[in-house]
């Protein structure tokens, strides 16, 4: 059974890495329906099928999910094994269940969220935190394997692989991603599913629903000689083998212990829907004041981490929105409103339903979704806007709609999109070239899919752009290509409610007889 | 003296006894009645065809093409990729002519015929939704990205007049031939998008053209010492409005037409008045054109060249 867990797990585990991963689409995209089954972001989009299936599941097999769907789990259980590789004798000593610490936990997600502050909740979804690892962290060391193998693949004539750009889009979810990573991993390494038994709000739920489980791990069958050795083999210090019982709102289900008992003497079998839950555990003064510390020592660096980035994050990630160079001919502007993905219908909906797992910053293949640092204020951190550094946003693409768990992004089709504007386009003219130097440009006009900016006479053979906002979709082609700097000339401002814009696409081809060469 | 003299004969009668096995072949092998091909005409012009017909008549008249590509050579072919747009809207080169021109490249014995734009809209979609990536891997070609530094390397104009350096596509620099495959668009800033405005798609930083006039910059980028071997303009549609991406069809005009010429500067005067029967485009406001001539890189004076017209 532990082995078919492994199996299971590390495919899916595999599954949602790659996913993450996969720049090339090589993947099929269908691959998102596996985020969907991911709780927090369940629950989010309120997703009633995938919700009753793991309430369901859990209450008949017990905590499954944080065995083998949940990435952070799986990470978890890797940073286990490699402690077990470099320490034989590993030993996890049996540990009182933190009841307290764990349900204020949920309290305070469940507070904090309905008091309109989903960072909590967004920092601490594993699934989430997990996406974010793979985003800032396995996401780069990818892109960069996949270079060196470009670079030589082309120094031999071969373009089979090809280059892809590396940039840091935000420091602050690097660092927090990095921290998650380190803290999470020290844990597991350490202590095993500690995290996802004291701290995490996912199996803390579920491990309330798998005291009910129909099926459970059971100890102590005929053959027992209370060795103990399922106690310090599990790593969710669940099981007392001085009084053969487990604490099932901790058992992740992993079957470590079936496996390790010489006599046979565990079973994972039928119990009936009796909460069998063991109250007389003697209070273990040792284990309970490691966990605690843990505990503390786990927030206060959490804490430091979130005040440090706040710190570092500030000249990286605030770079975009103002840049105090001035030059002589150079306007300055300030953008008020980030621009949401389109689908996001307004920024605060948004900002509800996103777990800033950066799925779709990862998959956009425009590269514009980056994850932000301030702009839409503290509780929003993390969660991804449009930014046209490095591209902008591809006119046919619905890419973000599709895949988003949570729907803080809703599936919309392409007809759609281009109806919608996500923000409005503003031309600073002092800046312009045309204006400036008295030459022709016309890029912003070039990149735009519906001519919202188009070129308009203006002196002798210059044209200038014009702008015409009903027909604007802010998909951010004119700010990405706008040669002038360091304030560019035109600009797209998010619109904080999605907006509609005026589709003029003529359906037929001018008929013109062309039947002469002309010269 | 005698000697090296005697030497340099046999090399160029041995070279020149090769060229004439490829050309007659290759006329031979495109059509019965193409005779006059080596006439040495300096542009020609096709209208009323398909794509690879007209293609096909006009590279006959310009004396086959085995004139221009010979056995082994490396063959760059460069179309205007630029937009996430499919070939009805005008916005890309015509897939069908990009084809039929890699398949003459290799029926001439081309060693490898590779194809590559420096896009504007996201490279991969580009290729695919242009029609072209799937024309060129049929035709046996291969398709190359364009869209990181690293393919680019840095050269020097000195004969540019803004444009001094840039950074050009390595597959340009490393071939022996290299053609230049324009469509025929209206352009908001340029005004017109053709042959010379395609070579800014072999270059790496475009956002340099427009912050240093654009017009200028154009013209001096097709004073490149590696100049295109040959232009072939697709006006099998043209885009006459809002380009150089197009909104609609409502911006196409099938005008079916096709020019070539080793003249950058002619194909694009050539194509500039053909495009002016379908929208006004004098030829002075495609200012770039105008300032090709001055650096001496060809002629707007069509009347002085030996110009072969077809219709089909």
């Amino acid at each position: 059974m532990k082995k078919v867990r492994i199996v299971i797990s590390l495919i899916l585990f595999s599954l949602i890495t790659c996913y993450f991963l996969d720049f090339a689409d090589l993947l099929p995209q269908q691959l998102h329906g596996l985020m969907r089954w991911q709780l927090i972001p369940a629950l989010l989009a309120m997703n009633m099928v995938v919700l009753i299936s793991l309430v369901v599941i859990t209450l008949l097999f017990g905590r499954i999910y944080c065995s083998s769907l949940c990435p952070m789990g799986i990470l978890q259980d890797m940073a286990d094994w490699l402690a077990k590789r470099f320490h034989r004798k590993k030993k996890y000593p049996h540990l009182k269940e933190q009841k307290i610490l764990r349900w204020s936990m949920v309290a305070l997600v469940v507070l904090a969220f309905t008091g309109g502050f989903h960072l909590i909740l967004n920092l601490l979804d594993p699934y989430s935190a997990y996406g974010r690892i793979a985003t800032n962290i396995f996401k780069p060391v990818y892109l960069a394997i996949n270079n060196l193998v470009a670079a030589v693949g082309n120094y031999f004539n071969n373009y089979h692989f090809y280059e892809m750009d590396i940039f840091m889009a935000s420091i602050s979810s690097l660092v927090i991603a990095v921290c998650t990573l380190l803290i999470i991993g020290f844990l597991s390494y350490k202590y095993g599913r500690l995290y996802c038994n004291t701290i995490c709000p996912v199996g803390t739920v579920l491990g309330f629903l798998a005291k009910f489980s129909l099926f459970k791990i059971k100890l102590g069958n005929n053959g027992c000689n209370s060795c103990g050795l399922c106690e310090i083999r599990c790593k969710a210090s669940c099981i007392d083998a001085a009084t053969k019982e487990i604490d099932y709102s901790r058992c992740v289900t992993c079957f470590n212990c079936v496996e390790v008992c010489n006599k046979k003497a565990i079973a994972y079998q039928f119990s009936g829907w009796s909460p069998n839950n063991p109250h007389t555990i003697e209070r273990d003064s040792k284990g309970f004041d490691a966990t605690k510390r843990t505990f503390l020592s786990a927030s206060i660096l959490v804490g430091l981490a979130s005040l440090q980035k706040v710190f570092a994050g500030r000249d990286k990630d605030s770079a975009h929105k103002i840049n105090e160079i001035y030059t002589s001919h150079n306007v300055p502007f300030k953008k008020k409103h980030p621009i949401t993905p389109p689908g996001s219908v307004d920024v605060n909906r948004f900002n509800d339903s996103c777990t800033a797992c950066q799925l779709c910053v990862s998959k956009c293949p425009s590269q514009v979704l980056q994850p932000t640092f301030t702009a839409y204020g503290i509780i929003g951190m993390m969660q991804p806007a449009m930014r046209f550094e490095h591209g902008y946003c591809n006119y046919h693409c619905t890419l973000c709609s599709e895949i988003c768990p949570s729907k803080a992004i809703v599936e919309i089709s392409e007809k759609e999109k281009k109806k919608l504007q996500v923000g409005l386009v503003h031309f600073v003219k002092e800046n312009c070239v045309v204006v400036t130097d008295g030459t022709n440009c016309g890029a912003c006009s070039e990149h735009c899919p519906t001519q919202a900016v188009s070129m308009q006479p203006y002196k002798g053979n210059l044209t200038i752009p014009t702008i015409h906002n009903e027909l604007c979709v802010g998909c951010g082609g004119c700010e990405y290509i706008c040669p002038v700097r360091p304030f560019r000339a035109i600009y797209v401002e998010g619109n904080p409610v999605h907006l509609q814009a005026k589709v003029t696409e003529e359906k037929e081809e001018k008929k013109v007889k062309v039947d002469d060469f002309g010269f | 003296m005698e000697r090296r003299y005697f030497l340099k004969a046999v090399a160029i009668t041995g070279v020149a006894s090769t060229l004439k096995i490829v050309d007659g072949f290759e006329v031979l092998a495109q059509t019965s009645k193409a005779t006059s091909g080596s006439a040495g005409y300096d542009l020609v012009a096709v209208m009323g065809g398909e794509p690879d017909q007209m293609f096909r008549r006009a590279i006959t008249e310009m004396g086959g093409i085995g004139k221009y590509v010979k056995p082994g050579n490396k063959v760059t072919i460069k179309p205007n990729i630029g937009w996430d747009r499919n070939p009805e809207l005008a916005a890309n080169t015509n897939p069908v002519l990009i084809s039929e021109i890699i398949r003459q490249c290799l029926k001439a014995g081309a060693k490898e015929v590779i194809v590559f734009d420096h896009t504007c809209d996201d490279w991969r979609k580009c290729y695919k939704n242009s029609g072209i990536e799937d024309a060129v891997i049929a035709a046996g070609g291969k398709m190359i990205p364009g869209h990181d530094e690293s393919y680019y390397r840095e050269i020097k104009l000195p004969r540019g007049v803004n444009l001094k350096t840039t950074k050009i596509h390595q597959a340009i620099l490393d071939s022996d031939v290299w053609i230049n495959v324009p469509i025929l668009k209206n352009h908001g800033g340029a005004k017109m998008s053709i042959a010379m405005k395609n070579l800014m798609g072999i270059v790496w930083d475009r956002r340099y053209f427009h912050n240093n006039n654009l017009q200028q910059c154009i013209a001096d980028c097709s004073t490149l010492a590696k100049k295109p071997t040959l232009n072939v303009v697709d006006a099998y549609r043209l885009m006459k409005s809002n380009g150089p991406q197009g909104k609609s069809l409502g911006d196409v005009v099938t005008s079916r037409g096709l020019f070539i010429s080793t003249d950058i500067v002619a194909v694009d005067t050539a194509a500039t008045k053909f495009f002016n029967q379908v929208s006004a485009m004098p030829l002075e406001t495609v200012e770039y054109i105008g300032k090709g001539e001055t650096l001496k890189i060809g002629t707007t004076q069509l009347e002085k060249l030996n110009i072969k017209r077809i219709k089909i």
